[in-house]
Parts: structure tokens; C-alpha cells; sequence
């Protein structure tokens, strides 16, 4: 009897560039890009507290921060000298770690959750609703009364109320879909950069204009330790919360049926991904402004380096922003010293042409349903 | 494991989606779903791997409710492959295979050797062992069905649910995977467009039309030209394969557009 047509052999598969004609992985091995990252954080810190405008010597700046560390003794003609070096540079340094490290997670679980490669952490609104706050701080002087922690605090509270809103307004009975959250968060983030920008445009004192303005593009200037263990506490919850659900992210990557035929209830995990990433954008925007890119940038320079396995992207990630926000923040600082730049003028810099090779590079399917 | 659906509803705003529908697989056995478009075998299917909750009915896999049952001892039984397969992001081969095996893992758990074991194993099950590194972006339609078949296989499943496994394949690897399917012994429900495929490789087909099931039973018994001229408004005859005399459907060109309920 002739084989029946089943039982033919199947051609060897062709191999096929067809798709989306995505570069094969090239990858970095893991534990070589961990240890260096990992040598690399303090070695930026060192170098956020000796690089700036002063001219200290790496001896005096070494000796300085093991005094800092050790709460050894400083003679009383260096006071000055030790107060910027530990006080503003290395304050500085550290919330640019934690900033650089808290956006670059969120991005991950951000572009995850949306399913879009285009999302970052300031895709949901939150961001521009915190902006809201703090301007009304820095313009209106509201909240006097809490003094050095008026301008952090409107900006925490008001992300809440931003993310409460946007929340409330792309839930549907089916629950968060990636679409109407994209949809909300973006037209949200006009309205409240519209209320922003009136209080801009409406502000009396062209001093505290140009503050909200510095606020709006991002910034460190205001770093110092007192806002460092707020910010590194949800940053540090967050960062636990998606390393415990790294590979119910890659499922919900995958789609929320299959999600949901692995095991893991996408609208639950969606709901717990808003949460965490409204709370960490909220805290870091809080001490920082929104600085643009980074979120947007590191996932995908991660993702380039050791593919999408969430599991690996997610120890990368922070690292990885954590080093690059120190050192663009140095060159903020020295780039036109004394001046300063809005950090996130040169996040842009960086981030743009590099957001374009990489859409030339890979060509991108939008919508992500 | 047996899987049975009891009086299944859908309903939302008010449409009824899904009817009462009441069918069930037997043990290793292919059974397929059958209909036209939007006569609601994707929303059936979903309430059984859980992407629905249904408004009533049950879906017992061996025996228990599913719907009752944990997520993960949920998917320790049944697997599936829904429509959606849209990644946005260049996972590998090994890494989608490997997402199959979370139902048997902690959050936290590294990849155990029987992990990897059985990763491997289901990859080379579908033939596509020399793709495990290869981007899944970078696949073709029959290879991208293949190692999604092979991540439901590493899940280690009783039933295996696929919703129109074959679309947009080439006639070669629309046999392949339901070969593959069949191959796996596992109790598969499917829903298939082609009535053909269904009627080749079917145990048993059930046939759904305005969210009801119309008909049940063996291919050669359920497939009539009554049938397929009421339910798909088709003129159909039906032949005997010339090598196997297994069922086969001819099919009429329209001369006017029938009319369709």
C-alpha cells in the first residue's frame, strides 16, 4: 500500500528571515555583565563624588568619603570641601543610582505589562500627574508648611491621585487591557501637562518658573540625603516584587491567553505591575522630576544584550541604569560648569539617536494587543 | 484525563456566545470543533483553559472543576495554545519551551536537570531541537506552531486545548502538527477550520453553530451535506479517499450566495 500524504517525511524547515526580521541573539554571558556592572556601581560613585567644578584631588575625595563611611575625623579648614564631596556630590551620585535603577526596572515591567516595546515608566500618566504637584509647590508655594519636604510630597500624593485616576478610567469589567491603559495614560499625560504648563505660563516669579521647568526635564540638583531612604525603599520593594515575578512576565509577554494557559491570571498580575509601577515612578519622580529616556532606553539596550528572558533582563536592568544615570548625571554637572544641565537634556541627547537606530534596526509592531 | 463541558454558558451585554453547550473528550481521544465563523468555538475553548469565566456550566478535567482548581494545578493538567501567539519580544526557542515548565516551579526556582530534561524532550518531540537558540521572531508559521506545541509539551499536561492550530499553514505543516498532536497521545480538543483535517483526524467531532452544538459524533456520521449545507451553507459531496476510504468532502462552487442563517 503507497504511504498516505501524513506519512511523508516533512522537509527540513527552511530557515526563514520572514518575521519581523529581528538580528539573531548575541549575548554578553551573564556572569561577566553582572561582575562588571557590579564593579562598575561603586566605582561611579567614587567618581560621582570627585568629578565637578572644584578641583579636589582623588586623595582628598577618597579620604573624604572614608571619613564620611567611618565617621572618622576631618580637620575644621575642611569642612566646605567634605560637605561637597559628601554631602551634595555623594547624595547626589547615590539618587542617581537609585533613580537610574528604579526607571529602568519600571520600563521593563511597564513595556511587559502594556506588551509594548514603546512604553516607559511615564507611558501611564504618572509622571506628568506628579509634575502637577510639584509645580504647584515650586510656582504657588503650596504646602509651606512641610517645608524641605513640600515639593516631594506634593509630587508623591499627586502621582497617586494621577495613578487612582488613570486607574479608575481604564478599568473595564474585563480588568486593565494593555491597550486603554496606553490609551488613558497618554491622553492623561496631555491633560496634566496642559494644568503644568498653565501654572508655568501663569507664574509670576520667572525665577520659579524656570525651577518647574528644570523640575519637568528632570534633575538632581535638589539631591541630598534626607530623600535618599524613601526613594531607595520603594525602589528596592519594587525591584523584589519583579524579581518574584519575572517569569509570570515573560507569560504575560507571551499574551494574556497563554498567560493564562500557563498558570499565571494576567489581570491580577497587570493590577499588581500598575501598582508597583506607580509607586516607584511616584517616589523616584518625587526626588528627581521626570527624567526621560532612561526607562525607555536600558530595557532595550538590555534586552539587545542578554535577550528578553525577564529573569535576566530584570538583574541587568537596574544595574545597568543605576551606572548610566550616575555618569549622565557627572556630565550634566561638568558639561557647562559651573551651569548645569536639566539631566534630562542629555538623557535625550543620548537616548534619541539611539531610540532611532534601534527602530531602524528592528522593525516594530505597534498596538501590542 | 477525560475533559467534560457541562452546560457551558457565555453571555455578555446581553449576547449568548456560547448556549448550553455540553460535550465531552474521552481519554487520548482527538476530538474536534467544528464550525463557522463567530459560531463561538474560540470563546468556548477559552472558558476552558481559563482566559473566560464562563456565566454558567462547568468544565470538569478529570473529573474536578476546573475552575476550582489552583492556576498552576490547573495548568499541571491541561495545556493550551491560544490564537494570540503575538510576542513582542525576541524571546529564544529555549526560553518559550521553557515557560512551559512554570507550573512546576516556584517563582524563584532555578531550572531543575528535569526541567531541562523535559524541555529538550519536547523539543525534540516536534522536531525542532536545532531551533532551541534561534529568536522565535526569526521563525517561520510551521516552525513557530512547532515549538509552541513543544512549550505545551514540556507542561507536562493530561489535555491539550488548540484553537486552529493550522491557520495560516501550508498543507505540509497543517499535517505535520496534527500529527504531532495526535503523536503526543494526549486528550486533545481542537478547534479546526478545515473540515477535511477534522475528518481525517478526528475521534469524534462536534459541530457548533450560533454558540449551540448542532451535532456530535464520529466524522462520518456527523458530516453529512444536510449538515454542511445547513451549518456552513455549502453544497458538499461526500467521497472516500481513494487510499484509506477515510471521509472526504468535495465541495460545490456557490452559484448565488447561499443564504446564511
Amino acid at each position: 500500500m503507497a504511504t498516505s500524504v501524513d506519512r511523508i517525511p516533512a522537509k527540513p524547515a527552511r530557515p526563514s528571515r520572514a518575521g519581523t526580521g529581528s538580528p539573531p541573539p548575541r549575548r554578553i554571558p551573564l556572569p561577566i555583565l553582572l561582575a562588571g556592572l557590579c564593579l562598575a556601581l561603586p566605582v561611579s560613585l567614587v567618581c560621582g563624588a570627585g568629578l565637578g567644578a572644584s578641583g579636589l584631588s582623588w586623595a582628598e575625595v577618597l579620604r573624604y568619603l572614608w571619613a564620611g563611611l567611618t565617621g572618622g575625623a576631618i580637620g575644621p579648614d575642611e569642612v566646605s570641601a567634605y560637605t561637597i564631596v559628601w554631602e551634595l556630590r555623594l547624595s547626589r551620585a547615590v539618587l542617581a543610582a537609585i533613580v537610574g535603577a528604579g526607571l529602568s526596572a519600571i520600563g521593563v515591567a511597564v513595556q511587559a505589562m502594556v506588551r509594548n516595546a514603546l512604553a516607559d515608566p511615564f507611558v501611564l500618566g504618572i509622571s506628568s500627574g506628579a509634575a502637577v504637584g510639584a509645580n504647584a509647590v515650586l510656582i504657588f508655594g503650596a504646602l509651606g508648611a512641610l517645608g524641605i519636604w513640600a515639593l516631594s510630597t506634593a509630587a508623591f500624593v499627586s502621582a497617586l491621585l494621577a495613578m487612582l485616576l488613570v486607574y479608575a478610567v481604564a478599568r473595564t469589567e474585563r480588568g486593565l487591557t494593555p491597550l486603554r491603559l496606553v490609551l488613558t495614560g497618554t491622553a492623561m499625560y496631555y491633560g496634566f501637562s496642559a494644568v503644568t504648563t498653565f501654572m508655568v505660563f501663569a507664574a509670576e516669579r520667572g525665577e520659579a518658573a524656570r525651577s518647574a521647568m528644570m523640575w519637568l526635564l528632570g534633575s538632581l540638583s535638589g539631591a541630598n540625603w534626607a530623600s535618599v531612604p524613601i526613594a531607595a525603599g520603594a525602589v528596592l520593594a519594587g525591584l523584589a516584587h519583579l524579581g518574584w515575578s519575572a517569569q509570570r512576565l515573560n507569560a504575560l509577554a507571551m499574551g494574556d491567553e497563554t498567560a493564562a494557559a500557563l498558570g499565571v491570571d494576567p489581570g491580577r498580575l497587570r493590577k499588581e505591575l500598575f501598582l508597583v509601577s506607580a509607586a516607584v515612578t511616584g517616589a523616584v519622580v518625587a526626588v528627581s522630576g521626570a527624567i526621560g529616556f532612561v526607562g525607555l532606553m536600558v530595557p532595550h539596550a538590555v534586552r539587545m544584550l542578554v535577550g528578553a528572558d525577564h529573569r535576566r533582563v530584570l538583574l541587568v536592568a537596574p544595574l545597568a541604569g543605576a551606572v548610566l544615570l550616575i555618569w549622565v548625571d557627572i556630565l550634566s554637572r561638568v558639561v557647562l560648569a559651573p551651569a548645569e544641565l536639566p539631566v534630562g537634556v542629555l538623557t535625550a541627547v543620548i537616548g534619541v539617536p539611539c531610540f532611532i537606530l534601534l527602530m531602524r534596526r528592528r522593525s516594530y509592531s505597534f498596538g501590542g494587543i | 484525563m477525560r475533559i467534560d463541558i457541562d452546560a457551558l454558558t457565555v453571555e455578555t451585554a446581553g449576547a449568548r456566545l456560547v448556549d448550553e453547550v455540553t460535550l465531552g473528550a474521552g481519554e487520548g481521544q482527538l476530538v474536534g470543533l467544528v464550525g463557522p465563523n463567530g459560531s463561538g468555538k474560540s470563546t468556548l475553548l477559552r472558558c476552558v483553559y481559563r482566559a473566560l469565566r464562563p456565566s454558567s456550566g462547568t468544565v470538569r478535567i478529570g473529573g474536578d472543576d476546573f475552575h476550582a482548581l489552583s492556576t498552576r494545578e490547573g495548568a499541571r493538567r491541561l495545556a493550551a495554545l491560544p490564537q494570540d501567539a503575538v510576542v513582542e519580544f525576541d524571546f529564544t526557542v529555549a526560553e518559550i519551551v521553557a515557560m512551559g515548565r512554570m507550573p512546576h516551579q516556584g517563582p524563584m526556582a532555578r531550572a531543575t536537570d528535569e526541567d531541562r530534561d523535559r524541555c529538550t524532550e519536547a523539543l525534540d518531540g516536534v522536531g525542532a531541537a536545532h531551533l532551541a537558540e534561534r529568536g522565535f521572531l526569526t521563525l517561520s508559521g510551521g516552525e513557530r506552531q512547532r515549538v509552541l506545541i513543544a512549550r505545551a509539551l514540556a507542561q507536562q499536561p493530561r489535555v491539550l486545548v488548540l484553537d486552529e492550530p493550522t491557520n495560516h499553514l501550508d498543507i505540509a505543516h497543517q499535517l505535520e502538527i496534527l500529527a504531532l498532536v495526535r503523536g503526543s497521545g494526549l486528550t486533545v480538543l481542537t478547534a479546526l477550520h478545515d473540515l477535511n483535517l477534522a475528518a481525517l483526524h478526528c475521534d469524534l467531532i462536534h459541530v457548533i453553530d450560533g454558540g449551540r452544538i448542532v451535532a456530535s459524533g464520529a466524522p462520518y456520521d456527523v458530516l453529512t451535506t444536510e449538515l454542511l449545507a445547513e451549518v456552513f451553507g455549502v453544497r458538499a459531496h461526500r467521497v472516500a479517499h481513494p487510499e484509506t476510504g477515510a471521509l472526504q468532502l468535495l465541495f460545490d462552487l456557490p452559484r448565488a450566495r447561499p443564504a446564511t442563517p
